[in-house]
């Protein structure tokens, strides 16, 4: 009997689990775009009738966290295309926040196996980040 | 052409390429890059840049519903992200040094072959037994059917499926794709998992695949927001009325439209790569 029950926790605790992950994509993404959105009506505002430029490609070689703190400055200054990229970066953050929970519901269910293999998705995505440095 | 025109051509063209690309089952992400390309002549950094970001905003939204299913099987997909995601890295370190030329073929082939894939017979195969490896690594599971079944199934050949993966995402690193033809075959024809199970889980895996090599076209500038903007909104909600559409409709014949206007896309990117109009 105390096993059953038990397994009818962990049972539930995954059902759980499966409702706040697909909770956090579905907000994840609707949040950042509406703030995309928003950072479009603004861009346009006060560039719809500039000629673009957008079969050229301009090469950056700019490190992640000099990117990041562009974007805050632009977005404090109510920049239109700095607050497209602040959604862009919410949007990129909703599977990292997955990979969080991911590890942080492992680490309840006491699997350590997958604690690890989590740890190394989380450290090749470090690795990614870090190749900024290199730069 | 003025920034607003521009804007406005994207988000209908992003529409149209998601609501096909849901339609076909070959994502948007796929699609836009030609349209960009090839129809708008926008430099293709860009418009790969454009596509991860749909990628993971449709990934992320149609993964949302199936996750609170149960149908997507976690453990699984976060075991093979150790490899999508290496891949990605590697696949977005090396489209920042391939000459163009070089991507444009390239992606021109993955797009016949994902074509020629999304028209493949999809059988519904289960095995119960699972291979030692599996075994250890807890990747077995159960999913429920239409009428509410339970049902089991078992993985093989853990190690070949992990090394496709590890194709799969260099591809998405370095095209901007979500590779969702060369995951499925991974799961589907290499680990023998079932269909239902392995696109879904193919879905869950694409954000976090793509994410890897984001911060890589970040640094290098291949985000433009005046060209995310659009693609983003556009695609995804294209993605949603092709999702309801598909509900209604039999896909098969539309299945064979579409595979043949990817096909003249492909033949058209092929060919303007080699000639280094790209």
């Amino acid at each position: 009997m105390e096993k059953s029950k038990v397994m009818q926790k962990e049972k539930f605790g995954e059902k759980d689990f499966q409702t706040i992950v697909g909770n956090l994509l579905r907000y994840g993404v609707w949040i950042s775009l509406s703030v995309a959105f928003v950072g479009g009506i603004v861009y346009l505002m006060g560039h719809h009738s500039d000629i673009e430029n957008y079969s050229v490609f301009h090469e950056n070689d700019r490190n992640i966290f000099e990117v990041i703190s562009t974007i805050y400055n632009g977005v404090i200054q109510g920049n239109g295309e700095s607050i497209i990229f602040f959604g862009i970066i919410l949007l990129f953050l909703t599977p990292v926040f997955r990979v969080l929970l991911s590890l942080f519901s492992f680490i309840l269910e006491k699997d350590y196996l997958y604690v690890v293999i989590t740890l190394i998705v989380i450290l090749i995505i470090l690795i990614s980040v870090s190749f900024g440095f290199s730069h | 052409m003025t920034v607003l025109t521009f804007t406005l051509i994207m988000i209908l063209g992003a529409f149209l390429a998601g609501f096909i690309g849901s339609l076909s089952g070959l994502g948007g992400g796929i699609i836009i890059i030609p349209l960009l390309t090839v129809i708008l002549g926008v430099d293709i950094h860009y418009a790969i840049g454009a596509a991860l970001v749909s990628v993971i905003a449709t990934s992320s939204g149609s993964a949302a519903a199936y996750v609170r299913e149960g149908i997507t099987n976690m453990r699984l997909g976060i075991f093979l992200e150790i490899a999508t995601t290496i891949g990605a890295v590697c696949g977005a370190l090396l489209s920042t040094i391939a000459p163009t030329s070089f991507i444009a073929v390239l992606f021109g082939l993955t797009l016949i072959f994902s074509a020629i894939n999304s028209l493949r017979k999809k059988e519904e195969h289960i095995v119960l037994e699972s291979s030692p490896l599996a075994k250890k690594l807890r990747l077995n599971g159960t999913y429920p059917s239409h009428d509410g079944e339970v049902i089991s199934y078992g993985t093989k050949n853990v190690l070949g499926g992990f090394s496709m993966m590890g194709i799969a995402g260099m591809m998405s690193g370095l095209l901007g794709i979500g590779s969702g033809a060369f995951k499925v075959i991974a799961m589907d024809n290499i680990m023998r998992i079932p269909f239902k199970v392995s696109t879904t889980t193919s879905n869950f895996m694409m954000g976090v695949t793509a994410m890897a090599s984001s911060v890589i076209y970040i640094q290098k500038g291949y985000i433009e927001p005046g060209i995310c903007m659009p693609v983003v909104i556009g695609v995804l909600f294209g993605a949603m009325a092709g999702a309801k559409v598909l509900v209604r409709t039999n896909p098969k014949k539309l299945r064979i439209f579409f595979a043949c206007l990817i096909f003249v896309l492909a033949i058209n990117m092929i060919y303007n790569g080699i000639n280094g109009k790209i």
